[in-house]
C-alpha cells in the first residue's frame, strides 16, 4: 500500500465525528491521572467526572443536529443518524446517573473507587459507538468492549462471594453469546462473500452489503442460520428467553449501580443493535418475525411469572426487566411492518430509564453493606421513615407497571398501538396478561413500603433483626431523584414536542 | 375564556400538591376543603348554564394539545353533553360529600390521606369531562395508585389482600378495554381517539359486523369487569368492605360508573350490531348473575359494609339490562340509574362507617335497637335504604322504572325476573335497617353502649349526608331536571 492510498483511506476517518466518545475516553484516563495527583482529595474525583459528563451532555444536546448526521465515516464503519444522537444522549444520561449511584453505593464498601468511574466511562463510550455501528466488525469490537467492561464491573465488590459468582456467570455466559454472535457473523460473511452467489460483495461485513445480498438470495440456508445465531447473540444482551438464564444471579450479585447500568444502558444498547439488525435482515422478514415472536411471547411470560415469587428486590427488578425486554421486542417486530415503531421503542426506553433509575436510586440508598441481600422486608414502614424516597419509589414502580399518569404507560400505549397496526394480536394478548401479572409484584413492592404489616411478636429477650438503615439522601442525589420522578409524571401527562420528535419521522 | 372544566379537574390536584407542604391542621382542612368544594361548585355552575335544547352536542368545549395530537390523534379535549353532564355533577357532589367526611375523620397521616383522595377526585372530574377516549381512560387509571394505597393503608379487615385483588381486577378490566379502544381507533380508520371524530368517521361507514362483535366483546368484558359484571364481581364487595369510607364512596359511587358510561357513551352507539350480538349473553349474566344470584348472596351477608358492596354489584345488573335492551328509554334509564345509584350507595357507605364508629363492629348480628340512641342516623339510613330499593320519591325509582319499560320490549321474561329483584333488595335492605336500628339491643352492642354511649350524628356528618339526601330527593321529585338532557342526547346517539 502506498502512502497515497493510505492517505485516501484515512481521509474518511473523521475523528471530529466521534468527539463525544473521544472526550469520554480522555475523561476516563484523566480520572486515573487525577488519582495520582490528588491522593488526598479522592472524593473530588467522582464529582469531577459527573460534572464533566454533564457538560458533555449539555454540549451534545445543544449541538444535537451536527452537519455529519446522515453520513457515514471511517470507511462505512459508522453511520451517524439522529437516532444515534438520541442514543448517545441516552447512554450519557445513564452514565451520569450510574456515577451518582456509584458515589452512594461505594461509600458502603471498602473498595478502590476511582476505577469504577473510569470503567463506566469507557463502557459508555463503547455503547455510543455500538449504537452507530454499520459494520459487523465494529459491532463486534464495540460489543466486546462493553462486555469486558461489564465483566469487571459486575464482580467489582470482590469481597462479596455473590458478586464474584455473578462475575463468573456473566463471563461464561457472555463468552458463549459472543461466540454465537461471532459464528453468525462469520456465516453471513462467508455466504455474502461467495462470488458464485448473486449479490455477493467484496466487503461482506458492511450492513448494506449483507442486506443487498439477502435480498438477492431469499432462501439461503447458511444465511438463515447466520441470522438466527446473530439474533441469539444479541438476545443474550437484552436478556430475552431463552438467553435470560444469567439475569437473576448477575443482577443480584452485581453492585446496585452496575445492576442499574446493566438493566437500562446495556439493554438499550442491545435494542439499538437489534433495531439496526432487523433492518439489515428485513429481506428475511418471515424468519426474523418468527424467531423474535417466539422469543417475545416467552420473554414476557417468563419474566413476569418468575418475578412473581421473588423476595430479593434485585432479582425481582431483574426478572421484571426481562418482561420489559419482551414488550420492547413487540415493538421491534412491529418495526418490520411499521417503521415508525422505532420511535415508540425509543420513547419506551426513555420512560424505562426514568423509572428504573428512580427505583435503583432508592434501592442504592436502602442497601446495607451487603449489597446482594436486599429484601422486600427491608422496606417495612419505609413510607413512614423515609416519605420522600417512598414517594419516588412509588412513582418509579407505578411507571414500570405502566399505570397512568406515568410515562411508562405512554411507552406501553405507543408500543401497543404499533403492535396493533402491525397486526400482532396473539402477542398483544400475551402482553396484556403480562401487564396484569406484573401488577402483583410491582404493587407488592409498593405494599411492602407503604402498608404497615403485622409481624409476629418476638419471644421475650430477643431483639428483632433490623434491616439496614437507609443512608441519608445528599442534596444533588435528592434533586436527581426528584427530577426522575417528576420527569415520569410530566412525561406521562404532557409529552409536548418530544412525542412528535420520537414518532414523526 | 375561563375554562370551567379544566379548573374543576385541576383544583383538586393543586390542593393535593399544596398538601405536600407541612402545615397546621386547620390550614390543611381549609386547603383540602377548597379542593373538594371548587369542583362541586363549578359542576353546579356548569349545570345551570348548560343548554338542554342542545344537549346532544358537547358544550363548554376546550382543547389542549399535549404533544400527541399530530402523531397519535390524542388531545385533551374537554366538554359535556347530556349524558356526561349529570355524571359530572354527580362526581362533584359525591366528591364534596366524601371530602367533607374525610376532613373530619381521624385518619392517621391526614395530609397523605386527603392528598390521595384529592387525586382520586381529580380523576373523577376528568373521566366525565373528557371527549377524547384516551383521556377518558387515562383519568380513570389516574386514581388507581391512589386507591391502592388508600385501601392498603387506611383500610379495614383484609386490607392488604383486598387492595391487591382490587388493583389486579381493575388493571385487567382496564387493559382489556384499552385494547378494545385501540381496536376501535384502528378499525374505524379514524386513527384518532377523539370521540366526536370517531363518531363522524363511523357514521360515514360503519365497522364491519364481525369486527364490531369482537371489539364490543372486548369492551364489554373490560368495562364489565370494572363495573363488577357477574362473574367478575368478586373484587367489589371485598374491596369496598375493606376501603376507608371516603374512598369507597368515591369508588362505588362515581368511579365504578366509568365502565357503564364507557358502554353508553362510546361502545354501544359506535358498535350497534356488536351490542345485538352480545345482548343475549349480557342480559343472562346481568339478570341471572348480578340481579338474582348476587341478590340472594346479599341477603346472606352479616357484614354491613360487605352487604352494601354486594347490593351495589346487584344494582349494576339493572344497568346492564338497560344496555342490553338498547333503546332510548332503556339507555336513558341507565344514565338516570347511574346518577341515582351513585348518590345512594355513597350515602350508605358513609352511614355504615358512622354506624361503625358507634357500634365498633360491622357485624349486623351484633347490633340492634340503635335507633333509640341515634334517631337521626336511623332516619338517614332508612331513607337511603328506601332509595336503594327504588321507592318512588327518590331518584333510583325513575332509573329503574325507565330501564324496566325499555327492557320490556327487549325481553319480557328477563324484565319480569329483574323486577322480582326489587323484592330481593327490599328484603335485604329492610332487614339490615331492622337489624341495626330496631328490635332488641344485642349483648355485644349493649356492652359497647355501656362503655361509650353513642351520640347522634354530628354536624360534620350531617352536612355530607344532607347533601347526598337532598340530591336523591331533588332528582326523585324532579327527574326532568336530568332526564330531559339525557333524553335529547341519547335520542341523537341511538337514532333508530
Amino acid at each position: 500500500m502506498t502512502i497515497e492510498q493510505l492517505r485516501q483511506a484515512a481521509a474518511d476517518n473523521l475523528w471530529v465525528n466521534i468527539q463525544p466518545e473521544i472526550s469520554l475516553g480522555v475523561l476516563a484516563l484523566l480520572l486515573l491521572v487525577l488519582e495520582i495527583f490528588l491522593p488526598k482529595k479522592k472524593a473530588l474525583i467522582p464529582t469531577i467526572s459527573i460534572v464533566a459528563q454533564l457538560g458533555l451532555l449539555i454540549g451534545l444536546l445543544l449541538n444535537f443536529k451536527p452537519a455529519y448526521v446522515g453520513t457515514s465515516s471511517f470507511s462505512g464503519l459508522l453511520f451517524h443518524s439522529s437516532d444515534g444522537q438520541y442514543l448517545r444522549a441516552f447512554f450519557l444520561t445513564c452514565s451520569i446517573l450510574v456515577s451518582m449511584l456509584g458515589v452512594v453505593a461505594l461509600a458502603k464498601q471498602k473498595m478502590p473507587k476511582i476505577e469504577f468511574f473510569h470503567i463506566v466511562l469507557v463502557v459508555t463510550a463503547a455503547m455510543m459507538l455500538l449504537a452507530q455501528a454499520s459494520n459487523f466488525v465494529l459491532l463486534f469490537v464495540a460489543l466486546e468492549t462493553v462486555t469486558v467492561g461489564f465483566y469487571i464491573l459486575v464482580s467489582y465488590t470482590r469481597t462479596n462471594p455473590l458478586s464474584l459468582e455473578a462475575g463468573l456467570k456473566y463471563l461464561v455466559m457472555g463468552a458463549l453469546s459472543s461466540a454465537m454472535l461471532l459464528f453468525g457473523i462469520v456465516l453471513l460473511y462467508g455466504v455474502a462473500g461467495n462470488p458464485a452467489l448473486a449479490g455477493s460483495s467484496s466487503n461482506p461485513m458492511a450492513y448494506q452489503a449483507i442486506r443487498t445480498f439477502l435480498a438477492a438470495n431469499p432462501e439461503n440456508f447458511l444465511a438463515s442460520l447466520g441470522i438466527v445465531f446473530v439474533l441469539a447473540g444479541v438476545a443474550f444482551k437484552i436478556g430475552a428467553v431463552p438467553f435470560q438464564i444469567w439475569i437473576p444471579d448477575v443482577y443480584q450479585g452485581a453492585p446496585t449501580p452496575v445492576t442499574a447500568f446493566l438493566a437500562v444502558a446495556s439493554k438499550a444498547a442491545g435494542f439499538a443493535v437489534l433495531i439496526s439488525l432487523v433492518f439489515v435482515f428485513s429481506p428475511y422478514e418471515k424468519l426474523v418475525t418468527t424467531v423474535l415472536s417466539l422469543m417475545a411471547g416467552a420473554t414476557i411470560l417468563f419474566g413476569n411469572l418468575a418475578a412473581l415469587t421473588q423476595h430479593n428486590v434485585k432479582r425481582l427488578i431483574g426478572l421484571s426487566g426481562v418482561s420489559h425486554a419482551g414488550y420492547l421486542m413487540l415493538g421491534v417486530i412491529a418495526v418490520l411492518n411499521v417503521p415508525q415503531a422505532v420511535g415508540s421503542i425509543y420513547f419506551y426506553l426513555f420512560a424505562y430509564l426514568l423509572a428504573s433509575f428512580a427505583v435503583f436510586g432508592v434501592m442504592t440508598h436502602v442497601a446495607g453493606s451487603n449489597d446482594a441481600e436486599q429484601d422486600l422486608d427491608h422496606y417495612a414502614d419505609f413510607a413512614k421513615k423515609r416519605p420522600y424516597l417512598a414517594g419516588v419509589l412509588a412513582i418509579g414502580l407505578g411507571s414500570l407497571a405502566g399505570i397512568p399518569p406515568l410515562a411508562g404507560f405512554m411507552g406501553k400505549l405507543m408500543i401497543f398501538i404499533a403492535a396493533f397496526n402491525a397486526g400482532l394480536y396473539p402477542l398483544l394478548a400475551i402482553a396484556i396478561v403480562g401487564v396484569v401479572i406484573s401488577i402483583y409484584y410491582y404493587f407488592g413492592w409498593i405494599k411492602a413500603a407503604f402498608f404497615s404489616s403485622w409481624r409476629p411478636p418476638l419471644p421475650s429477650g430477643e431483639i428483632e433483626a433490623a434491616g439496614p438503615v437507609a443512608t441519608p439522601v445528599s442534596l444533588p442525589m435528592g434533586f436527581a431523584l426528584g427530577l426522575l420522578a417528576t420527569g415520569s409524571v410530566v412525561l406521562g401527562i404532557y409529552q409536548g414536542p418530544l412525542a412528535a420528535w420520537f414518532l414523526q419521522r | 375564556m375561563f375554562d370551567l372544566l379544566l379548573t374543576a379537574i385541576a383544583s383538586p390536584l393543586a390542593a393535593a400538591l399544596l398538601l405536600l407542604i407541612p402545615m397546621p391542621a386547620i390550614a390543611r382542612k381549609i386547603v383540602a376543603g377548597l379542593g373538594f368544594l371548587i369542583p362541586a361548585l363549578l359542576a353546579l355552575v356548569v349545570w345551570s348554564q348548560f343548554s338542554v335544547a342542545d344537549a346532544a352536542d358537547y358544550q363548554f368545549v376546550t382543547r389542549y394539545d399535549t404533544g400527541l395530537k399530530e402523531v397519535l390523534g390524542i388531545s385533551l379535549h374537554l366538554g359535556l353533553n347530556g349524558i356526561s353532564l349529570p355524571l359530572f355533577v354527580l362526581a362533584g357532589i359525591v366528591g364534596l360529600a366524601a371530602g367533607l367526611y374525610a376532613i373530619q375523620s381521624k385518619a392517621e397521616r391526614p395530609a397523605l390521606y386527603l392528598g390521595l383522595l384529592l387525586v382520586m377526585q381529580a380523576g373523577l372530574m376528568g373521566v366525565f369531562a373528557s371527549i377524547d377516549v384516551f383521556f377518558f381512560y387515562f383519568f380513570h387509571e389516574f386514581a388507581l395508585i391512589a386507591t391502592f394505597i388508600m385501601v392498603g393503608v387506611w383500610g379495614g379487615r383484609d386490607r392488604g389482600y383486598a387492595a391487591m385483588k382490587l388493583t389486579i381486577y381493575l388493571t385487567l378490566g382496564a387493559m382489556l378495554s384499552l385494547i378494545g379502544l385501540i381496536a376501535l381507533y384502528h378499525q374505524s380508520g379514524a386513527e384518532n381517539f377523539d370521540l366526536i371524530e370517531l363518531r363522524r368517521i363511523i357514521s360515514e361507514g360503519a365497522i364491519n359486523g364481525s369486527n364490531q362483535n369482537v371489539i364490543f366483546g372486548l369492551l364489554l368484558l373490560g368495562f364489565g369487569i370494572l363495573v363488577s359484571l357477574f362473574p367478575f364481581h368478586t373484587w367489589a364487595p371485598l374491596g369496598y368492605g375493606a376501603a376507608p369510607s371516603s374512598a369507597a364512596m368515591l369508588h362505588a359511587g362515581v368511579l365504578k360508573k366509568f365502565g357503564l358510561y364507557g358502554l353508553v357513551q362510546i361502545a354501544a352507539p359506535l358498535l350497534p350490531s356488536g351490542v345485538g350480538h352480545w345482548s343475549g349473553w349480557l342480559a343472562l349474566l346481568a339478570v341471572g348473575g348480578n340481579v338474582l344470584y348476587i341478590g340472594f348472596v346479599t341477603i346472606a351477608q352479616r357484614d354491613l359494609k360487605q352487604m352494601i358492596g354486594y347490593s351495589s354489584v346487584m344494582h349494576m345488573g339493572y344497568a346492564f339490562l338497560g344496555i342490553a335492551a338498547f333503546n332510548v328509554v332503556g339507555i336513558g334509564g341507565v344514565v338516570l340509574m347511574m346518577v341515582a345509584h351513585g348518590f345512594s350507595v355513597a350515602l350508605l357507605f358513609m352511614l355504615s362507617t358512622s354506624i361503625y364508629h358507634r357500634t365498633q363492629t360491622f357485624d349486623m348480628d351484633d347490633m340492634g335497637g340503635l335507633a333509640k340512641q341515634t334517631p337521626v342516623l336511623a332516619a338517614f339510613f332508612v331513607t337511603a335504604t328506601f332509595a336503594s330499593i327504588g321507592l318512588p320519591g327518590l331518584a333510583n325509582f325513575w332509573g329503574e322504572l325507565a330501564i324496566f319499560v325499555g327492557a320490556w320490549k327487549f325481553s319480557a321474561v328477563y324484565t319480569t325476573l329483574a323486577i322480582s329483584g326489587v323484592i330481593i333488595s327490599a328484603v335485604y335492605g329492610l332487614r339490615s335497617a331492622a337489624k341495626v336500628f330496631f328490635g332488641e339491643t344485642s349483648p355485644a352492642l349493649a356492652k359497647v353502649i355501656a362503655e361509650k354511649p353513642p351520640t347522634d350524628l354530628c354536624w360534620c356528618e350531617k352536612v355530607p349526608a344532607l347533601l347526598l339526601l337532598a340530591a336523591l330527593l331533588f332528582v326523585g321529585f324532579w327527574p326532568k331536571s336530568i332526564s330531559e338532557g339525557v333524553n335529547t342526547a341519547v335520542s341523537a346517539l341511538y337514532h333508530r
